[in-house]
C-alpha cells in the first residue's frame, strides 16, 4: 500500500509523528515533573520522589480515591449488565416496538453536554425524594445511579457492535437443537462476546472514576470523589502531588492496556492459525 | 434445574406461566430492564427540567416554587405558577445570548482544528501495514483511558507564563518576555482539540480504512497526481466519517465546562460555565433549568443529524 506513491509516505510519517507528539507530550510532561524536586512544578530542581510520599500522606485524597474506586466498581458492574442487555436487544431482536427510542436513549448520553445530564439527574433525585422519600439525601447512591445512566451507553455501543459483527449461525444452530434462549445466551453468546463485555466494564469503570461535572451536581455535601478533590486543588494552580497521582494513573492504565493488547493479539493469532489450518485442510484434504 | 426439588421446579414453572400470562416473555424483560432504566433516569429528568424552568425561585430547599399549588379544600382550588419569565430573562440579559454565541463559536473553531489534526493522522494509520494499525490505534485510544481532568491539567503546566513552552522559548532566545497563553481563548481551543481528538480520529479511521484503494490506483494510472486524487477522491468518499467525527466533537464541546474553567480566561462566556455558575453560585435552579432547555434546543438539530448520519452509515454498510 505504501507503494502507491513514495512521496506520500514521508507526509504520512510526519503526520504520525506530529499527531502522537501532540497526544503524548502533555502526559509525559506530567510524568517527568512528578519526579521534580522543586515545588515550582515546571522548573527542574533535581530528581526526587518526595511528592509520592506527600500524596500517600494526604488523607483527603486517599479517602476520595477509595470512594471513587467503590463507586466505579459498583457502577461498572451494574452498567455492564444493563448495557449488555440493551446491546443484545438492539443487535439480535430485529425491529421491535420502541427500538428507535431505545437507540436514541442509548446514544444521546454519549454526546449530551455533561452540565445538562448532571442538572437533570439532580432535579430528578430532588423530585423523587419529595415524592417518595427515596433516595434520601445525596451521596454515594445518587452518584452511582447517575454514573450507571450515562456509562451504560458506552457498554451498549461496545457490545452491540461486537454482536453485529458476529455470525448468528452458531446461536441459531443451538436453538435448532432445542436449547432455550437463555441457555444459548449463557453458553454460546456470552463466552464469545466476553472480551467486549470486559472492555465495556473497564470503560464504564474508568469513565466513572474520571467524571467531574455530573458527579458535582448529584453529590451531596458529604461525598467528595477523587475528581472533585483534584479539581478544587488544580483550580488554585499546579501542585506536584497531583502530578504524582497522574503518573500512578497513567502507569496503571498503560499496564492494563498493554496486557489487554497482548491477550488480544494472542487470541487473534490463535484464530488466524486455526483458520489457516482449516484452509489447509480444505485445500489438501487428507 | 435437574437437581432441584420438585417443589422448586413447580414454582419456577408457575412463575414462568404467570409471566407469560402478563405478556412478559424473557425477551420483553431483556429489552424492558435497560429501557425502563433509561426512561426513568434519562428521559424523565428532562420533563422535570422543563417543569422547573417555568417555576419561580424561592429561598427554600428545593429553591423553586411548585407549578401547581392547592390553596383550598377542593381539588379544583389550585393556583398555577407558570412563569415563562426565566426565558424572557435569558433573552433580555445579553450575557446569556453572548454566552450561547461564544460557545457555538468556540465549538466550531475547535471542531475545525480537530479535523485538521485528526485527518492526516487517521489517514496515515489507515494506510499503515495491518500489524502496525492495531498498535497505532491502541496508541490513539490510550490517552482516552487516562483521566481527562489530569490531561487538561497537564496543559496548565505547559502553557503558563513560567511553563514548558515559555521556558523553552526563552532559553532558546526566541523571546525574552513570556507569551501569555494560559487563560486565553487559544488555550480553550487547544484543550478541546486535545481532549476530543480520539472522538474525531476513530470515525475517520473506520471510514478511511474501508475505502476502495483501486479507485486511487485507477486515478494514478490515468495520470492523476496523488494530491489531486486525495482532494477529489479520498476526501469526498470519507464524508460520512468527517460528519460523524465533527458532530462527536462539536456537540459536547458546546456545553463544555471543565476545559474553559481550567484553561480559559476567568470571565470567559461559555454556556456550560454560565449554567454551572447559576446553579452552584447563584443557586438559581429555575434559570439554570431554562439555560439547559435552551442549550438542548440548540443541540437537537446536530444530535438528530448525527443519528441520521449513523443510521444511514449502518444501513449502507450492511
Amino acid at each position: 500500500m505504501n507503494s502507491l506513491k513514495p512521496g506520500l509516505s514521508w507526509v504520512r510519517l510526519s503526520a504520525l509523528v506530529f499527531g502522537f507528539a501532540f497526544l503524548y507530550v502533555p502526559i509525559l510532561s506530567l510524568v517527568v515533573y512528578s519526579f521534580n524536586k522543586s515545588r515550582l512544578v515546571t522548573v527542574w530542581g533535581g530528581f526526587s520522589t518526595e511528592w509520592y510520599g506527600k500524596l500517600f500522606a494526604n488523607e483527603q485524597i486517599l479517602q476520595a480515591a477509595w470512594l471513587s474506586l467503590r463507586i466505579a466498581a459498583l457502577n461498572a458492574t451494574c452498567a455492564t449488565i444493563l448495557g449488555t442487555l440493551a446491546g443484545f436487544s438492539l443487535a439480535r431482536f430485529g425491529r421491535f416496538r420502541g427500538r428507535t427510542l431505545l437507540v436514541t436513549l442509548t446514544t444521546a448520553p454519549l454526546v449530551m453536554p455533561e452540565v445538562i445530564t448532571g442538572l437533570s439527574l439532580l432535579l430528578l433525585f430532588v423530585a423523587l425524594e419529595q415524592a417518595v422519600g427515596w433516595p434520601a439525601g445525596r451521596g454515594m447512591t445518587t452518584i452511582t445511579l447517575a454514573h450507571i445512566t450515562f456509562t451504560l451507553s458506552y457498554v451498549t455501543v461496545v457490545v452491540q457492535s461486537r454482536l453485529a459483527s458476529l455470525d448468528v449461525s452458531l446461536e441459531e444452530a443451538a436453538m435448532d437443537l432445542g436449547a432455550r434462549p437463555a441457555k444459548v445466551f449463557a453458553l454460546i453468546t456470552l463466552p464469545i462476546i466476553a472480551p467486549a463485555v470486559l472492555s465495556g466494564w473497564l470503560l464504564a469503570f474508568t469513565i466513572s472514576l474520571d467524571d467531574l461535572v455530573i458527579t458535582s451536581f448529584v453529590a451531596g455535601p458529604g461525598a467528595s470523589t477523587l475528581p472533585m478533590v483534584i479539581f478544587s486543588k488544580v483550580r488554585l494552580g499546579v501542585s506536584p502531588d497531583i502530578n504524582a497521582l497522574a503518573t500512578i494513573m497513567v502507569a496503571l492504565v498503560s499496564i492494563g492496556v498493554l496486557i489487554a493488547g497482548i491477550v488480544m493479539a494472542r487470541r487473534t493469532n490463535a484464530t488466524q492459525r486455526e483458520m489457516k489450518q482449516g484452509d489447509m485442510q480444505l485445500a489438501f484434504p487428507e | 434445574m435437574s437437581g432441584a426439588s420438585p417443589t422448586l421446579t413447580a414454582l419456577s414453572r408457575w412463575i414462568h406461566a404467570l409471566l407469560l400470562r402478563c405478556g412478559l416473555r424473557g425477551r420483553t424483560a431483556v429489552i424492558g430492564v435497560p429501557y425502563l432504566w433509561l426512561v426513568l433516569f434519562f428521559l424523565a429528568p428532562f420533563v422535570i427540567v422543563l417543569k422547573i424552568s417555568f417555576s419561580e425561585t424561592q429561598i427554600a430547599m428545593p429553591p423553586y416554587q411548585p407549578l401547581v399549588q392547592w390553596v383550598g379544600e377542593r381539588l379544583a382550588d389550585i393556583r398555577l405558577h407558570i412563569n415563562p419569565g426565566n426565558y424572557f430573562y435569558l433573552w433580555e440579559d445579553s450575557l446569556y445570548l453572548r454566552a450561547f454565541l461564544n460557545s457555538l463559536k468556540v465549538a466550531t473553531i475547535s471542531t475545525f482544528f480537530a479535523l485538521l489534526i485528526a485527518y492526516p493522522l487517521a489517514y496515515a494509520i489507515a494506510r499503515a501495514k495491518p500489524a502496525a494499525r492495531t498498535i497505532l490505534l491502541m496508541m490513539v485510544v490510550l490517552p482516552f483511558w487516562t483521566s481527562l481532568l489530569l490531561r487538561v491539567y497537564a496543559w496548565i503546566g505547559i502553557l503558563k507564563n513560567n511553563g514548558l513552552i515559555n521556558n523553552l522559548l526563552i532559553w532558546l532566545g526566541v523571546i525574552d518576555q513570556p507569551i501569555v497563553m494560559l487563560q486565553t481563548n487559544f488555550a480553550v481551543y487547544l484543550g478541546i482539540v486535545y481532549s476530543y481528538l480520539p472522538f474525531m480520529i476513530m470515525p475517520l479511521y473506520a471510514n478511511l480504512e474501508k475505502m476502495d484503494l483501486t479507485l486511487l490506483e485507477a486515478a494514478a494510472d490515468l495520470g492523476c497526481r496523488p494530491f489531486r486524487a486525495f482532494v477529489h477522491i479520498t476526501v469526498p468518499l470519507s464524508r460520512p466519517g468527517i460528519r460523524a467525527g465533527c458532530m462527536l466533537v462539536f456537540i459536547p464541546a458546546v456545553g463544555e465546562y471543565v476545559i474553559p474553567a481550567l484553561l480559559g480566561p476567568p470571565d470567559s462566556l461559555m454556556i456550560g460555565k454560565v449554567l454551572w455558575t447559576e446553579f452552584f453560585n447563584n443557586r438559581d435552579w429555575p434559570v439554570a433549568s431554562a439555560v439547559a432547555i435552551a442549550l438542548l434546543l440548540i443541540l437537537v438539530a446536530p444530535i438528530v443529524y448525527l443519528q441520521r448520519a449513523q443510521a444511514r452509515d449502518a444501513t449502507g454498510a450492511s
